[in-house]
């Protein structure tokens, strides 16, 4: 349930690093589970911290990673999806979370990695600099598991209460202006050859 | 037996395709055939809040082994080049889309008369596989080989439901 989650807000969320918490987040990953990486950085940061055929990498479609890991998620019940977004991305597809909510898929979880800036883009500010709150708006969509990462240890918890429990989840966490480490090799049908064999859609 | 009507049609070869995953975002012209898979315990079906969204969750399903449709109208399928462009074509995910034709033959309202000339135009330049159907009679077997081929071929493609077959959507009291 919700009541024993962490129910503080984006400023007192700790500044932490995406590489940092994408290592952290595929370092727990034992049993196949699928994650989508979003366009830009996000996939960037996911492709650095160590190839996996369960990942797939977001070259376009942008806002798309929380859909494409529902659709995943609809049709492999038993797997565990995680989606890795940025907060441009979110806010270009908010009504995805409303989809999520309403179909309730028990094995999703979404990572919103925020750093209040279209980063890729030379960091202009989004409306999470201002206003907007993505674990707010996750919950008036009506996942009702939604969380800040107040720091690693915290995100730490939540992602290993994501692996074990029912979801959907979203947790964000605040992020740094630091650079992906490495760029994904842009080879579509590659990326999307190797995740269907790992997903086991291909043998 | 009784002539099936061309959403029932639709739906018997959805089936006979494993097209199990109908994503929609709602149409009236649609409504048969929404009405159709909703109530059939072969399909998982639901909408969602926007034609690209559905497609991201059709071409996620389609890798993780569902095979989908996302169901839109015209104007819907004008908010999708670039999700077809980045996602479904480069990754070569067979996205099925089926759009009901609104903006032609006997429209009511300007903007969807305007949208409905773009359609086409993109998907030529999309260099994506079309068909219009028009007749009864052609529905089993373009949906049929349309699927097939996008399947074969890895390729998206893309359905029109013309209002010489579906009736279209007019308006109510004549002007």
């Amino acid at each position: 349930m919700t009541r024993d989650i962490e129910q503080r807000g984006r400023g007192n969320a700790k500044v932490m690093n995406r590489f940092d918490l994408t290592k952290r987040l595929v370092a727990k990953l034992k049993r196949e589970e699928a994650v989508i990486g979003g366009i830009g950085n996000t996939n960037f940061d996911l492709w650095a911290a160590g190839r996996r055929l369960q990942n797939f990498y977001m070259l376009g479609s942008m806002g798309l990673a929380v859909p494409i890991a529902l659709g995943v998620a609809l049709a492999q019940p038993k797997r565990k999806v995680f989606a890795l977004e940025g907060d441009g991305s979110i806010l270009m597809q908010l009504g995805a979370l409303a989809t999520v909510a309403m179909l309730k898929p028990r094995n999703l979880a979404i990572v919103v990695m925020d750093n209040a800036s279209y980063q890729i883009t030379g960091s202009q500010p989004t409306a999470t600099a201002a206003a907007a709150d993505v674990v707010a708006m996750a919950r008036g969509a009506g996942i009702e598991q939604s969380a800040w990462a107040d720091d690693e240890a915290a995100f730490e918890r939540l992602m290993d209460r994501a692996l074990a429990g029912d979801g959907p989840w979203l947790v964000a966490a605040r992020i740094d202006g630091a650079p992906a480490v490495e760029q994904t090799e842009r080879d579509p049908a590659q990326i999307r050859d190797r995740f269907m064999r790992g997903l086991g859609a291909r043998k | 037996m009784a002539e099936r009507a061309w959403h029932e049609i639709v739906r018997d070869v959805f089936k006979a395709n494993q097209v199990k995953l109908v994503v929609y975002v709602p149409d009236n012209v649609l409504k048969p055939l929404i009405d159709d898979v909703r109530g059939d315990k072969d399909f998982v079906s639901f909408a969602c809040t926007r034609e690209e969204e559905a497609l991201g969750i059709v071409a996620g399903a389609w890798m993780a082994g569902m095979r989908g449709v996302v169901l839109m109208q015209t104007s819907g399928f004008a908010t999708l080049p670039n999700a077809i462009a980045s996602l479904a074509v480069p990754y070569q995910i067979p996205v099925l889309l089926m759009v009901s034709e609104r903006g032609t033959l006997g429209e009511f309202n300007w903007g969807q008369a305007l949208v409905h000339r773009t359609m086409r135009p993109v998907l030529d330049a999309l260099a994506l596989d079309h068909h219009t159907v028009e007749r009864l009679d052609q529905v089993e077997f373009v949906v049929d080989r349309t699927i097939k081929q996008a399947v074969a071929t890895q390729a998206p493609a893309a359905l029109i439901l013309s209002p010489l077959l579906t009736g279209g959507k007019v308006l109510k009291r004549p002007q």
